[in-house]
């Protein structure tokens, strides 16, 4: 029988192997310093502060340069890479205050072209705010003429649930600093797309940097970016360009490669040259993926948004994490709402934009032609008008058909803090038994027994996995990240982290196949279930930090729970996905064998979903590492705990940057076996 | 390093040059005074409240939310202008930090006199969960009234992150005896703190946590542990050994080097500026207890405390 297992799966001996020499190893090596078979020397310890050295003499003392300070009235000493990355930082700035000066008015930009002085000296140069009313307006008028009737209340709907909710204020200046990153990082992304689409040499060198920057935490960056840019929304922006600019890179190489060579030939029969094949074929073609790369885009960015906060971006995530501070979790939510509202309304209107065609054919006056700004030009009288009957009505008080104030609007805050307390109150003395069970029998277990692995055994488990999924280059290249890792003085930190993410991905994997497979067997539950999918990946995941600490206090299991319920999010959308893509007719196939709904689910749906799903876990392990971080808020003892702390280091960036480039190589790890794994699976199932 | 090192010298001496002979050598700027904003309602208003007064002079100023450990950095580097609550044993190491690199001065210490102490919430003392406290002793008899679920039976002793104030809690247990009956948890940050507080309030549990004053705890009743005095060099950093409490602390004001220069009067103004434990309070209290907005909170005070700030920028 054995024997007979060992020749259907000749792998299985190998893994066996395998786990016997790791648990002997286990046994056999003791803890000790200098047992290396224990702990390798931290020999990359000094790296942190070598790359912190060297930032700042580039910021600093590299090719200096005289600059004239006209508060001082005399020249100082900067450096040339200051100066150029400040004027960057400048342009950046100017840009979001101008749009955001538009919508709800100011003085930046006048300033811009004048002075402070100018603006001290003359009261009057400020710019008024729009009326609320015009800009939800015109976003219903955009929806309307973009896609029609639903899109334009949608729009509508949303823009009246923020300016009701008193949060208008902020919620345009989050727009403000999106409308600079969005379009930025898409452009960027399909630019640097195509290059390396065109070149292998480019393509070569990105890539590896697009997996690291979609690997590491946001907030190991954030310390770089603040010494290189300064604080404030610019420096926001970039962060967030350099976190949304990736995912729009590799939609567009994928795209470009999947336009078909007869659709490029028909371009050149016709004799389009190489622009023309580029724009006027190829990335038409390449539409649809490249349309989901500007969703990802869109919701990358509102997803930093809280992030952003932290290096001076203003608005609804600054507003959000003062709400937390003080504990007040109707309001905090109420933002989120307001975040999850702008991704959505934004992200419909750029999606409906792209896919409207020209029609090339009408025959319009100008009147036809110019209909939907006519149509503006009269909202945006009206709602003047509606402002100034507004200060007329509400004399003295606030003028709600101009602006509401920030927070002077309804709220609903007092239903979800009763339910807040509502839930500690009832559920607290329940959970605390299991609250304890999991910390005793499982969870301390787990980590001590993570902790005490040697080196040695961790890595012949890890890249006897890689041998054993893709061979000796895969065992190579696995191996080589957790060598990087094992070799800086943060090991035992990276131990803790993995300790986490594995529990929490285990949890979220089972949460969302199961999930997913019962939401699959119907179109409206899938979408429905993929909906909610969307709302909880871009609804700011800080606001259940606090109820979980309620619950659980400050535990790992409340890290783990927090981890759980944003990492089921990929799990259950790829599984949806993968299920609902089975080809009908095996599926019928079965069901005309006489499978049960759960034969056709275990031999069927599953095996064919797999590598789908095998995609879903590997977003589930990204999206776990990064909450993992995230939860060093509540307290923890992993990496990214010391990620938080290199945000008031004197070698910030340095720690910042290493800690970042861990945390990225345990995920690239764990990526690249389950990529090979999937690749492999696919090609003998004969799927693709 | 060292330019601007000589520079901040100079920079400071003519500052209390200008001091000294009572007047100001130049108008202020018109670029504005960039004040952070950090998550916590008395920091907050005080900012909008310091803005207040810089405007009531004539200044601009500006409000750019920031990290409150990452902003002495930015002061330093010259995006942010001031920092008006620099709490001692929280940011005093990142603010010492980015004074030994240079560009960032010490513009003076309010008059609020800060604890930063474990303590309990004052149902604990009333409901005589621990009696004997807050004499520290008292905590010998009762650890299982402060255990949690991954305390292993001792007692928890909530610190906050470890990037305050390191290894200075589990140094004062051992060297108080307490080693064996309780355990150090550090916190992620003072959300987790809060949010542990008012679970435990709704419960009329036990806990006992690391908090300060002023704060906004004060209104509900915080009672701040006793432990031996502290003494200059009892701590175990300082060559002691650990069985210490806290000092009563400063609150300090930072601000950029060339604050003085670019804006000598708002500068006089912001190092005369001293606020209380009461003032703190009261600033806090009018966006948590009465619920207002942070800037209307700022607009209100300033209207009810004339007497309080007008001194500052006389």
């Amino acid at each position: 029988m054995n024997a007979k297992l060992l020749k259907r799966h000749p792998k299985l001996a190998l893994f066996v192997v395998i786990l016997i020499g790791f648990v002997v190893l286990n046994a056999l090596i003791t803890p000790g310093d200098e047992n290396f078979f224990w702990r390798l020397p931290s020999v990359l310890a000094p790296l942190p502060g070598a790359i912190n050295d060297f930032a700042e003499f580039l910021m600093f003392e590299w090719l200096p340069v005289d600059v004239w300070d006209p508060d001082l009235e005399e020249y100082e000493q900067s450096a040339l890479l200051r100066e150029l990355t400040r004027g960057f930082s400048g342009a950046v700035l100017f840009l979001i205050e101008f749009i955001r000066e538009l919508l709800v008015g100011g003085v930046k930009t006048i300033v811009a072209f004048t002075s402070w002085s100018f603006v001290r000296e003359h009261p009057w140069a400020i710019w008024p705010a729009l009326p609320w009313t015009a800009v939800a307006g015109g976003a219903i008028i955009m929806g309307y003429a973009l896609r029609g009737k639903g899109l334009a209340l949608l729009a509508g709907l949303a823009l009246t649930y923020i300016s009701a909710f008193g949060q208008w204020e902020p919620a345009m200046q989050t727009l403000s600093f999106v409308l600079v990153a969005a379009p930025v990082s898409i452009l960027l992304g399909l630019l640097l797309g195509i290059v390396s689409y065109k070149s292998r040499a480019v393509e070569a060198v990105l890539s590896p940097l697009l997996n690291i920057a979609q690997t590491m935490p946001h907030f190991s960056y954030l310390v770089p970016v603040t010494v290189f840019f300064g604080v404030g929304d610019h420096a926001g922006a970039i962060a967030t360009i350099v976190f949304a600019t990736p995912p729009m890179i590799r939609l567009t190489m994928l795209g470009l490669r999947k336009v078909p060579i007869e659709v490029v030939e028909a371009g050149l029969m016709n004799g389009g040259n190489n622009r023309q094949i580029l724009w006027k074929v190829q990335v038409p073609t390449a539409r649809y993926d490249i349309l989901i790369g500007v969703n990802q885009v869109i919701m990358q960015c509102l997803a930093m948004a809280v992030i952003a906060s932290f290096i001076g971006a203003k608005g609804l995530g600054f507003n959000l994490l003062l709400a937390l501070n003080g504990l007040k979790i109707g309001l905090a939510l109420e933002l989120g709402i307001c975040i999850v509202l702008i991704a959505v309304v934004l992200d419909k209107l750029s999606l409906a934009w792209a896919e409207k065609q020209t029609d090339y054919f009408a025959d319009l006056d100008f009147v036809g032609r110019n209909k939907y700004m006519l149509i503006f030009a009269a909202v945006f009288a009206m709602s003047i008008v509606l402002a100034f009957l507004g200060g007329l009505i509400f004399k003295d008080g606030i003028n709600y058909l101009y602006l509401i104030p920030h927070n002077k609007g309804i709220t609903t805050e007092w239903f979800w803090q009763s339910g807040v307390d509502w839930m500690v109150e009832n559920w607290y003395a329940g959970l605390q038994g299991f609250n304890r069970g999991l910390i005793i029998n499982v969870l301390q277990p787990m980590k001590n027994a993570y902790l005490g692995m040697p080196v040695s055994a961790t890595f012949l488990l890890v890249m006897g996995v890689g041998y054993l999924v893709g061979g000796v280059r895969s065992a190579l290249i696995v191996g080589g990240f957790l060598l990087f890792i094992a070799l800086t003085e943060w090991w035992d930190r990276a131990l803790i982290t993995a300790y986490l993410m594995s529990f929490a991905v285990i949890v979220s994997v089972m949460i969302g196949v199961i999930v997913g497979s019962v939401c699959a067997q119907h179109p409206l539950a899938s979408k429905t279930m993929l909906l909610i999918c969307d709302t909880l990946q871009t609804f700011p995941s800080f606001i259940y930090l606090i109820p979980v600490i309620m619950l659980f206090g400050v535990t790992d299991t409340s890290v783990l729970v927090a981890v759980i319920i944003y990492a089921t999010i990929p799990s259950t959308r790829y599984t949806i996905e993968g299920i609902r893509n089975v080809p009908p007719s095996l599926r019928d196939a079965g069901l005309m064998s006489g499978a049960t709904a759960l034969q056709r689910w275990v031999k069927i749906d599953l095996p064919l979903a797999f590598p789908h799903i095998m995609l879903g876990v590997n977003q589930t392990v990204i999206f776990a590492l990064f909450m993992v971080i995230i939860g060093a808020m509540i307290g923890t003892d992993d990496l990214g705990q010391f990620i938080l702390k290199a945000l008031s280091d004197k070698q910030g960036i340095g720690n910042g940057l290493m800690l970042g480039l861990c945390v990225a190589f345990i995920g690239l790890a764990v990526d690249h076996l389950i990529n090979t794994w999937a690749k492999k699976r696919k090609v003998a199932l004969g799927l693709n | 390093m060292k330019r601007i090192t000589n520079k901040v010298a100079a920079v400071a001496l003519s500052a209390t040059f200008a001091a000294v002979t009572g007047q100001a050598f130049a108008e202020d700027s018109a670029e504005p005074i960039v004040i952070p904003t950090h998550n916590w309602s008395s920091q907050v208003v005080m900012a909008y409240v310091i803005g207040g007064i810089f405007e009531s002079i004539g200044n601009n100023v500006e409000y750019v939310p920031a990290d409150s450990q990452a902003v002495y950095e930015a002061i330093r580097i010259g995006d942010v202008t001031i920092s008006h609550e620099v709490w001692q044993s929280t940011f005093g190491a990142s603010f010492y930090n980015a004074m030994a690199k240079g560009g960032i001065i010490d513009a003076g210490t309010h008059a609020a006199s800060t604890l930063e102490e474990m303590g309990v919430p004052q149902y604990v003392i009333d409901d005589n969960l621990c009696p004997g406290l807050p004499n520290w002793e008292a905590l010998k008899d009762c650890p299982e009234v402060f255990a949690t679920a991954d305390s292993d039976g001792k007692g928890r002793w909530l610190e906050g992150p470890q990037s305050w104030h390191g290894d200075l809690m589990p140094t004062r247990l051992e060297a108080l005896g307490l080693g064996d009956l309780y355990t150090v948890k550090f916190a992620g940050g003072a959300d987790a703190i809060w949010a542990e507080l008012a679970s435990a309030k709704t419960e009329g549990r036990g806990i006992i946590t690391f908090n300060w004053t002023p704060n906004f705890t004060d209104a509900e009743g915080f009672v701040f542990i006793e432990f031996p005095p502290y003494e200059d060099g009892c701590r175990v950093a300082d060559g002691g050994d650990g069985a210490c409490g806290s000092p009563s602390g400063w609150l300090k004001k930072a601000a950029n080097f060339k604050f003085p220069k670019t804006h000598p009067a708002a500068y006089t103004a912001f190092s005369k500026m001293s606020f209380t434990s009461q003032d703190i309070g009261q600033m806090a209290a009018l966006v948590d207890i009465d619920g207002m907005s942070h800037q209307d909170a700022a607009v209100a005070w300033l209207a009810a405390h004339e007497d309080v700030w007008k001194p500052f920028v006389d």
